[in-house]
């Protein structure tokens, strides 16, 4: 069967019509399918979900209780049929409980990756790649300007620079879901043993993480009295991003700003948003990992989802893959 | 090159001014010659490398990567540099290794001109990432780290422990890679000598007036004269020397021989460089357009001279004879400069004349409605400020004419390039019109600027909530009568345009405010801007 026939991009999303399902839909629906627990896929208000265990804990924790009508989890690897559709769920190296989705019927099969990475990561499973006949991929990297360097390497930078400044306080946004578990459990495995200290928006998902058998260490909750800078002189403290823009970041002694993103490899997105010290960490794949995995999988066709659709398309056609972006609304192509 | 990289990279992103002077010395004191120099040089604008342009850069990549992949990343990263520098791959198997600063440049001043794009690619193919960015900003100029000439002039001044006047007065006599300036500076050899007594001294700049800028200011505390739509110049005839100078201090003696030759006073003036006749001949000043066809000449024939005549509109005198006047009052220095003026040819020189008011009003309103159409604005001058270079805000400020304003509705929204590239900063904006006997909104321009980070902040929030559509990188928005995003536009002119669907073009729009209390059936329509244009065609 023609593959636009088992899923095509609709207004609320990625739609199934032979199982009537959505996958990471935008808007509620009665039945939808989601990859990972990032808010732009994982939404409240759907009918039923199907996600893995990680996945519905996580939206739990955001959503509350009630995120969805019903909820259920799926293994990794294990398959479900919906009304005559094959569903399987396959790690994507993401974030914790993030999975690509594999639908199949009458022999076509397509994946859907949601956001996806090849590097490793000790916060989660890492990305298999799986034979199909559609790939669809995520673009938040690709251009051919992003070469993520080794996340190591960033990590000692920040490292270095805490023994240089000791007196001032390294304050390093991170998204709350993924990045900053990442980021604390580099900093352990590079040896650093000290506190680190979090912004409350954190706290409920590291503890989460560390019920995983996620090992974070001492992490304390970064609030003071007013008369205390002294105390987060020399420490790392890590936010979301958006704490950095209001009053939360301005209490700290001397802050560094830092920021771990993918986005931080080019100069004038550091500059614009006031970081002097970059932490380029991605949790997406940057161009060389999307054109290999690509390459790895070889499916008939690329389909391209948010973020930099046009020159990965482009790459495709270069190599005579059959391409198209699939210009869905509602997804942060910035999302990282 | 690796120490130069790193110093770019750290000016890059370090936002305090003293900071930025702290690394700027650190790097001079610790750098060895030439290096330091063609570092200043590269910092200060004043290193050239003429065989290397930012076209050759992009060929010689695009010998290896595909153009439209090169387009979009060079459009995403908004820097030629930077993005060569990410995705440029060397061949397999190619050793890396750093080279100093000095021998990238004088290998380059060596090469000659058939050799160049071999030799720019082997060291493209030798450095590696950071140090490949820090020689490319060299090679084609324009480093724009966010430190001005003045600023690494200031950090010189500290690093030799001098007054900053002193490297001013100093600098246009020197050239790259500046051994006896470093000398100096380090306590190892003498001052330099000056090359030519009629150096150029750095003009005083002004300020634009911006909002609540003349608050809680006396207006008898300021005087006022015109703006004139010339070229800002520096003329000096010093110890029998004549130069004419650009603003910038580049020589443009060689175009403009009658006014050089008509300068017989000894001293160095300010003034705007205009075409036409002097106030003093009673003969009308010419436009902007006329003082072009005598710009970036070699040379100037005789028949041009006649045809377009040019002068000097004097607004400031720096020296009176040799005597430095730059410390005195504007008053004080005004009385001077009219003296000097009066004495000088009145062919080729008048005086800027002073526009009398008495309060911030009327001058708003003398502003908007200026006698003369070679005037673009006013402006402001403290009667007690001393000429001081560089751009200070307080003494002096500009004040251009009002240009037109609209209220239109976003209707579509894309991405910016390079900073601006993850936000959504170039906007479609439209006016209102009847299209089939329905009240419509067409679009009639575009704007990418003139919004406050905070304001785009808000604008990029609106594009992302409310995207209707999205055709490639265009998103359509929301604009309906009674949902949308108001804006007030304001542009410097509006012509008629067989181009553009609305049959307007706008000269120099960009988004002046945010008209969130407005909703979209508050906006203009489009008549109004086709009065716009009657109204001046009428004139």
């Amino acid at each position: 069967m023609k593959p636009d026939a088992l899923l095509y991009p609709a207004p609320k999303g990625l739609y199934c019509p032979i199982g009537d399902f959505y996958i990471d839909p935008v808007q509620p629906v009665e039945r939808a399918l989601i990859t990972h627990g990032h808010s732009d896929h994982a939404r409240s208000g759907h009918g039923q979900v199907l996600a893995t265990r990680e996945t519905l804990d996580i939206m739990g924790i955001r959503y509350g209780d009630g995120f969805c009508g019903t909820s259920q989890p799926i293994a990794l690897g294990e398959t479900l049929t919906v009304d005559g559709v094959d569903v399987s769920f396959h790690p994507a190296g993401h974030v914790l409980g993030s999975a690509q989705i594999s639908v199949r019927t009458q022999g076509t099969r397509i994946v859907v990756s949601g956001d996806y990475k090849r590097r490793r990561d000790p916060t989660c499973a890492g990305f298999e790649p799986v034979s199909c006949d559609v790939f669809i991929t995520e673009a938040t990297f690709g251009l051919p300007v992003f070469h993520h360097p080794d996340d190591r390497a960033e990590t000692r930078k920040l490292l270095t620079s805490l023994t240089q400044f000791p007196e001032r306080t390294h304050v390093v946004g991170a998204y709350a879901l993924g990045k900053a578990q990442r980021v604390i459990a580099l900093l352990r495995e590079a040896g650093y043993d000290e506190p680190i200290f979090i912004h409350g928006a954190l706290q409920r998902l590291c503890d989460y993480y560390q019920t995983q058998a996620i090992e974070l260490g001492d992490l304390r909750p970064a609030t003071l009295a007013a008369d205390e800078k002294q105390d987060f002189r020399g420490t790392i403290v890590i936010g979301p991003p958006a704490a950095f823009a209001d009053r939360w970041s301005r209490r700290f002694a001397d802050p560094i700003a830092s920021f771990a993103s993918g986005w931080m490899l080019i100069r004038q997105r550091a500059k614009q948003r006031g970081v002097e010290l970059p932490l380029v960490i991605s949790d997406h794949c940057d161009w060389a990992e999307l054109t290999q995995t690509i390459t790895e999988i070889a499916p008939a066709e690329v389909w391209v989802t948010h973020g930099r659709e046009e020159a990965l398309v482009r790459w495709c056609e270069l190599q005579g893959i059959a391409a198209r972006p699939l210009h869905l609304v509602g997804y942060d192509d910035e999302g990282e | 090159m690796h120490a130069f990289a790193e110093l770019l990279d750290r000016l890059v992103l370090s936002p305090q001014r003293n900071s930025k002077i702290r690394l700027l010395v650190d790097y001079f004191r610790t750098a060895p010659d030439p290096d330091r120099g063609y570092a200043l040089a590269a910092i200060a604008g004043t290193l050239s490398l003429s065989t290397v342009k930012p076209a050759m850069i992009r060929d010689l990549l695009l010998e290896r990567m595909d153009p439209v992949l090169f387009q979009y990343s060079y459009d995403y990263v908004g820097d030629l540099a930077e993005t060569v520098s990410l995705v440029w791959e060397p061949p397999a198997g190619t050793v890396q290794a750093d080279i100093p600063l000095g021998e990238a440049v004088e290998r380059l001043q060596r090469t000659g001109r058939a050799d160049v794009r071999s030799v720019v690619r082997d060291m493209l193919d030798r450095l590696d990432t950071p140090a490949r960015f820090a020689f490319l900003k060299l090679v084609t100029g324009g480093l724009r780290i966010g430190v001005s000439a003045r600023l690494a002039k200031q950090a010189l001044a500290e690093m030799g422990d001098k007054d900053a006047s002193e490297i001013e007065t100093l600098w246009h006599g020197l050239s790259p890679p500046y051994l006896p300036l470093f000398l100096w500076l380090s306590g190892e050899g003498e001052k330099p000598a000056l090359s030519t007594p009629a150096v150029f001294h750095s003009v005083m700049l002004a300020n634009p007036v911006g909002e609540g800028d003349l608050d809680g200011l006396d207006p008898n505390d300021f005087a006022a004269e015109w703006k004139w739509d010339g070229i800002r110049v520096q003329l000096a005839n010093i110890g029998g020397t004549r130069r004419l100078y650009s603003r910038s201090g580049d020589e443009i003696s060689s175009a403009f021989p009658d006014v050089l030759e008509a300068a017989d006073f000894t001293g160095v003036i300010d003034g705007e460089l205009l075409v036409g006749g002097t106030a003093r001949t009673n003969r009308q000043t010419r436009s902007f357009s006329d003082l072009q066809q005598r710009l970036n000449r070699k040379t100037v024939g005789q028949k041009l001279i006649d045809s377009h005549p040019a002068f000097i509109r004097a607004y400031d005198v720096l020296f009176a004879g040799e005597r430095d006047v730059r410390p005195e009052s504007f008053v004080e220095r005004r009385a001077l400069l009219t003296d000097l003026v009066e004495q000088a040819s009145p062919q080729h020189f008048d005086l800027s004349p002073l526009v009398p008011f008495s309060s911030w009003d009327e001058l708003d309103r003398l502003r908007a409605d200026p006698p003369d159409p070679v005037i673009e604005g006013i402006m402001l001058k403290r009667l007690d400020s001393p000429y001081t270079p560089g751009r200070i805000k307080g003494p002096w400020f500009k004040w251009k004419r009002a240009p037109y304003n609209i209220d239109a509705v976003l209707l579509y929204a894309q991405r910016g390039h390079g900073k601006r590239s993850s936000y959504y900063s170039d906007f479609t904006f439209g006016a209102w019109t009847v299209v089939d006997g329905k009240e419509t909104l067409v679009p009639v321009g575009k704007a990418y600027f003139g919004f406050t980070d905070a304001e785009l902040e808000i604008l990029d929030r609106f594009v992302r909530d409310n995207t209707t559509e999205r055709f490639g990188p265009v998103r359509a928005l929301r604009a309906e009568p009674d949902f949308g995003f108001v804006v007030e536009v304001a542009f410097e002119g509006i012509n008629r345009s067989t181009r553009h669907k609305s049959g307007v073009a706008m000269r120099f729009p960009r988004i002046a405010r945010l008209r969130q209390d407005k909703l979209p059936r508050d906006a203009d329509r489009l008549e109004t801007l086709l009065a716009m244009i009657e109204t001046r065609e009428s004139t």
